[in-house]
């Protein structure tokens, strides 16, 4: 008998809100997170691009000063979400021999490595600060929040670029239905809004250019999609064991009900155009929770608003849910928030279990002439999910071939 | 050349900086570690802070012995000399 695991407690941090009520709500509402970046490095280093969605509480808002200036802005994330969710749990007695943590990113300390370089070009060595490799190593975010919670049942770091959130919740049901944990803190974190990957996104085309108009540059499924949009941020949820999350009476949000990772094997940052990676990743997590395709009535897609990538998906989420998929609402989130590479599964994942537990799709802004060859019924206008047992999906996918997706059901 | 007096301000305010203790709080006879709590990595930044603000080299095998608060004031007054 597989052991049922359960979702009870939420954290967030992104650009639509510093905290899950605050972001949950602007979803339902539809706003945008991009704004027009202020910083003299735009200009200095000839950008071109001048935009991106930026969280909208600083992380100095939340933590103390030594606190924060012990972490890369990444970590500062993974915490404030992994705290939030903590408290939205209630647990307040755990053997720390029966806490795991999973906590992903997709790129690491990117800002703490920098400006490293940029100190010891400038003032040599000895001025390289000792925090420098904790902070900057990619398991720095697992590393604290371990080290927060008092997390001993391991702490473990995904790296599967965009991926890399969603994985997290792959391997905390996995950690917990194998017994080896009771509870694992799963998320990810990512803090990349510096100038240089924002120049590397860039020269691969990945970005949009609507620097006229950041509020309409993430438009996942329209025809005038042009790449993503740079978001930062961290989501953070807490995974339970079903009987430990009865036996203290917790508030349930929704089942984890199944998982699942695929690798395409195909090109290494260009999805497979039919899909397979992705059509795969679906039914795989499908058949983990013994999901049928009439179950599923909600989709949190990846849709990342690039001009490529939107299809693919379509054309997986048709394969994997045949003409059922119809009658899915699908919310591509990412047209409000950008996209939190790293983060983007975990913050989706949250909405998702929201989506579920409230019955309700969030919105997807910034729609306005949906691409023909993308016919999804997508949510544009916060819209009640159906009553009953209920099934949502969220997708993931990352340069690298990888796809991850999770299957959140109602309890 | 900073006084003594000078130099433990100094020294406050970079390990106040980097732990939040309060100023006052670091006073000559605190042992770093045992009354300020303040671990290897930590040591090293306030020591490489210190050698910035007041321009002096305290080396690796030198910060061992600076058990105290009054030793590092001690050593960076004979360093400036």
């Amino acid at each position: 008998m597989t052991r049922k695991v359960v979702i009870t407690g939420l954290g967030a941090t992104t650009p639509i809100g510093g905290d899950v009520p605050t972001m949950w709500q602007n979803a339902l509402k539809g706003v945008s997170g991009a704004h027009t970046l202020e910083d003299d490095w735009v200009a200095k280093y000839e950008l071109p691009v001048h935009f991106a969605a930026r969280c909208t509480t600083p992380a100095l808002d939340v933590l103390s000063r030594v606190e924060a200036k012990r972490m890369d802005p990444s970590t500062q994330f993974g915490v404030i979400a992994s705290r939030e969710a903590w408290a939205d749990s209630g647990i307040t007695e755990i053997d720390p021999d029966r806490l795991a943590v999973a906590f992903a990113t997709g790129i690491g300390g990117v800002w703490t490595l920098l400006d490293a370089w940029d100190t010891l070009k400038e003032k040599g060595p000895r001025r390289v600060l000792p925090m420098t490799v904790p902070m900057l190593m990619p398991n720095g975010v697992a590393a604290a929040v371990s080290l927060d919670l008092g997390a001993r049942a391991g702490a473990h770091t995904p790296v599967s670029a965009c991926a890399s959130g969603t994985e997290a919740m792959h391997l905390g049901l996995d950690l917990i239905r194998s017994g080896k944990a009771d509870v694992a803190m799963c998320g990810g974190a990512e803090a990349a809004i510096h100038p240089m990957p924002l120049a590397a996104f860039s020269s691969m085309q990945a970005l949009s250019r609507r620097n006229d108009d950041p509020e309409h540059a993430s438009r996942p499924y329209d025809l005038d999609r042009d790449g993503f949009v740079m978001g930062e941020g961290a989501g953070a949820l807490v995974l339970e064991a079903e009987e430990h999350a009865l036996a203290r009476g917790a508030r349930i949000y929704g089942e984890l009900a199944g998982t699942s990772v695929t690798a395409d094997a195909y090109h290494i940052t260009a999805p497979d155009p039919q899909g397979l990676g992705a059509t795969r990743a679906l039914k795989a997590a499908m058949f983990d929770g013994r999901i049928q395709a009439e179950d599923v009535v909600h989709v949190n897609a990846h849709a990342t608003s690039t001009p490529v990538g939107d299809k693919p998906e379509y054309t997986a989420l048709k394969a994997a849910l045949g003409n059922h998929v119809e009658n899915v609402a699908v919310s591509a989130t990412k047209s409000q928030m950008g996209h939190l590479l790293g983060a983007s599964g975990a913050v989706e994942a949250v909405l998702t279990v929201l989506a579920v537990h409230e019955r309700m799709a969030p919105v997807t802004i910034n729609l306005e002439n949906q691409d023909p060859e993308i016919p999804l019924d997508v949510v544009t206008s916060a819209r009640a999910l159906p009553a009953g047992d209920i099934v949502a999906l969220s997708n993931s996918f990352g340069f690298g071939g990888h796809n991850a997706v999770v299957a959140i059901r109602s309890v | 050349m900073a006084s003594n007096e000078e130099i433990l301000a100094g020294l406050a305010e970079i390990v106040n900086e980097e732990t939040g203790l309060a100023p006052e709080a670091v006073e000559l006879d605190k042992s770093f570690t045992e009354d300020l709590d303040i671990d290897s990595i930590s040591m090293m930044t306030i020591v490489v802070n210190a050698e910035e603000k007041f321009g002096v080299r305290i080396p690796d095998e030198e910060v061992k012995n600076l058990k105290t608060v009054g030793d590092a004031v001690d050593f960076i007054s004979g360093a400036q000399a």
